[in-house]
């Protein structure tokens, strides 16, 4: 219990260090969050000109590859906001060799990188995912269902787990390849993909979208579940996959900083 | 009046300039080249992360399986989103990241000291990546003579030339706007923002993640009439004959007004940069 607690506070220690940063640049915050609201704009319009051209791609309507949309910027908030530059700056730390410094503080390592930082305006996001859906569920005429939010929500939070659980293993690798600072773009162009309902995907991609870089699960089963379509079957199969992924990714994580050799050396 | 007294004129020294980096030019060159395989790993990453031609190529492929998009059918998709790809990157560089680490962490410093100017080198170590990249191209390249050859208006001699041009052209507009861009860091703290912005823009109006005609009529027209489209619109369709030769021709010079706008703004921005720039314990 007294653990716990001390985690907490420390928690609260570190975000509340990464808000006084983030106040510190104005410019920069406000800066950063129109660069958001264009993005969510640029996301939109692949989707306006292909449901231009037709009313349903592969059994999606325009409202509901909407909803897929608010899922991927909830994502992405958390992504960018959350795991992202905690994660870049370990990196960092690999290279430099000051990994040394937070190894011999007297918590978990893991927790200490990972939330190293946060990017407090990435609220704006969030904002951009609630206009999305309140206008998606509208032009549906329907809510979604009580389960279904509270299925969803599960989903996201796994999904959360797995997206920090692959960040993981990207750095785990930064132990071995020195130099992967450009994983972080090649993980957010992939994840660029998740704005598209899953069904779109065929053969290879379909296979990797869901299996090796699990985007079906982070954006399109949560949108499923926001419309009621999808299988009792599909959702316990993905909630248990991610939560093995995680526990896999904490075996590598500790296995790999056992290859951590310091700059010195 | 003692002649050695006056200053050089300024085309003197331009002159003189030039010269001086055509002579390093080749080594240069060499010295990029090993960088690039020195690096090759990060360099794979970095092709890989142009992924999104691939992405928007299985959607519309999926869009168009029940007949035509306006006037694509699905090896249209093929050819325009492979050529895309190709040309992208042929045409891109990471000048801007480059030019923003070295201005913030003062590392310009070094370049400056040399007998040469900063843009030159840079601009030599860009094309220095050049062979590497159409190592890695021609595989696609191949694919797209196979799947969609009768279709590529390059088989005309003409239209050939014009891509040629084209796509040297939009080498140098990326090049100034980068240099514009990265300048920026001179001035702001932020320039990485203005820079993700400019890149959103990128995406949607050059015709990158959708061809022009099938954005929504207003977004179309804004994306034709901007520089967006010198840089990547105008090569893709001259080369899957969306644009005929004369209107190629038309975009040619439309491409070299770009041009010279953005060298004249990307230089006045970088000497003035230069100017107020104080490197960190320098």
């Amino acid at each position: 219990m007294r653990l716990i607690s001390r985690y907490a506070r420390l928690f609260a220690v570190q975000l509340r260090m990464s808000m006084v940063t983030g106040m510190q640049y104005r410019a920069d915050f406000w800066l950063k969050g129109l660069t958001a609201i264009v993005w969510l704009g640029v996301a939109l319009v692949p989707l306006f000109s292909v449901f231009q051209q037709r009313a349903t791609v592969r059994g999606w309507t325009f409202p509901e590859a909407l909803v897929v949309v608010g899922c991927f910027a909830v994502m992405k908030a958390i992504l960018e906001g959350a795991i992202s530059p905690s994660l870049t700056s370990v990196v960092e730390h690999v290279r430099k060799g000051t990994l040394d410094f937070l190894l011999l503080k007297p918590v978990d390592a893991q927790f200490l990188v990972s939330t190293a930082r946060f990017e407090p305006w990435r609220v704006t996001d969030l904002g951009g995912a609630a206009l999305v859906f309140a206008y998606a569920f509208r032009r549906l005429g329907h809510g979604p269902s009580p389960r279904g939010l509270l299925l969803a929500l599960a989903l996201l939070a796994v999904a959360t787990l797995v997206l920090y659980s692959l960040w993981i293993l990207v750095v785990s690798a930064s132990f071995w390849v020195v130099k992967v600072d450009n994983l972080s773009y090649l993980f957010g162009s992939l994840f660029d993909a998740g704005r598209w309902p899953i069904a779109i995907f065929r053969g290879a991609l379909w296979f990797a979208f869901t299996f090796v870089f699990p985007l079906a699960l982070m954006t399109s089963y949560p949108a499923m579940a926001l419309l009621a379509r999808l299988e009792p079957g599909t959702a316990i199969a993905a909630l248990g996959g991610g939560l093995a992924f995680a526990s896999v990714a904490r075996l590598v994580w500790r296995r790999a900083l056992g290859f951590y050799t310091s700059a010195s050396s | 009046m003692n002649p050695a007294a006056t200053p050089p004129s300024f085309w003197a020294s331009a002159h003189g300039e030039l010269r001086r980096a055509a002579r390093a030019y080749p080594t240069l060159l060499r010295v990029g080249l090993s960088e690039v395989v020195a690096y090759r790993a990060e360099f794979v990453v970095w092709i890989l992360t142009t992924n999104m031609p691939f992405v928007m190529l299985a959607i519309w492929h999926a869009v168009a399986s029940d007949g035509p998009v306006g006037r694509f059918g699905q090896t249209d998709f093929v050819a325009y989103y492979l050529g895309g790809w190709v040309i992208r990157l042929l045409t891109s560089t990471w000048l801007v990241w480059e030019l923003s680490m070295e201005i913030r962490g003062g590392t310009l410093s070094t370049r400056l000291l040399r007998p040469l100017h900063p843009l030159f080198a840079l601009s030599a170590e860009h094309m220095a990546a050049l062979p590497m990249r159409v190592l890695v191209v021609s595989p696609v390249i191949a694919i797209l003579v196979l799947t969609a050859g009768p279709r590529l208006a390059v088989r005309d001699p003409a239209v050939a030339l014009i891509f040629a041009a084209s796509l040297m052209g939009a080498w140098l507009l990326i090049f100034f706007t980068m240099v514009l861009l990265g300048s920026l860091s001179f001035f702001l703290e932020s320039a990485l923002g203005v820079f993700e912005m400019w890149l959103a823009l990128h995406s949607i109006l050059s015709g990158y993640l959708i061809p022009q005609e099938l954005l929504p009529r207003w977004v179309a027209m804004v994306a034709r009439r901007s520089p967006f489209d010198s840089m990547l619109a105008f090569p893709l369709e001259t080369l899957t004959g969306m644009r005929d030769a004369h209107t190629a021709l038309r975009d040619l010079g439309t491409q070299w007004v770009w041009i010279a706008v953005m060298a004249i703004g990307g230089l006045t921005a970088w000497r003035s940069g230069i100017r107020r720039y104080v490197a960190f314990g320098g």
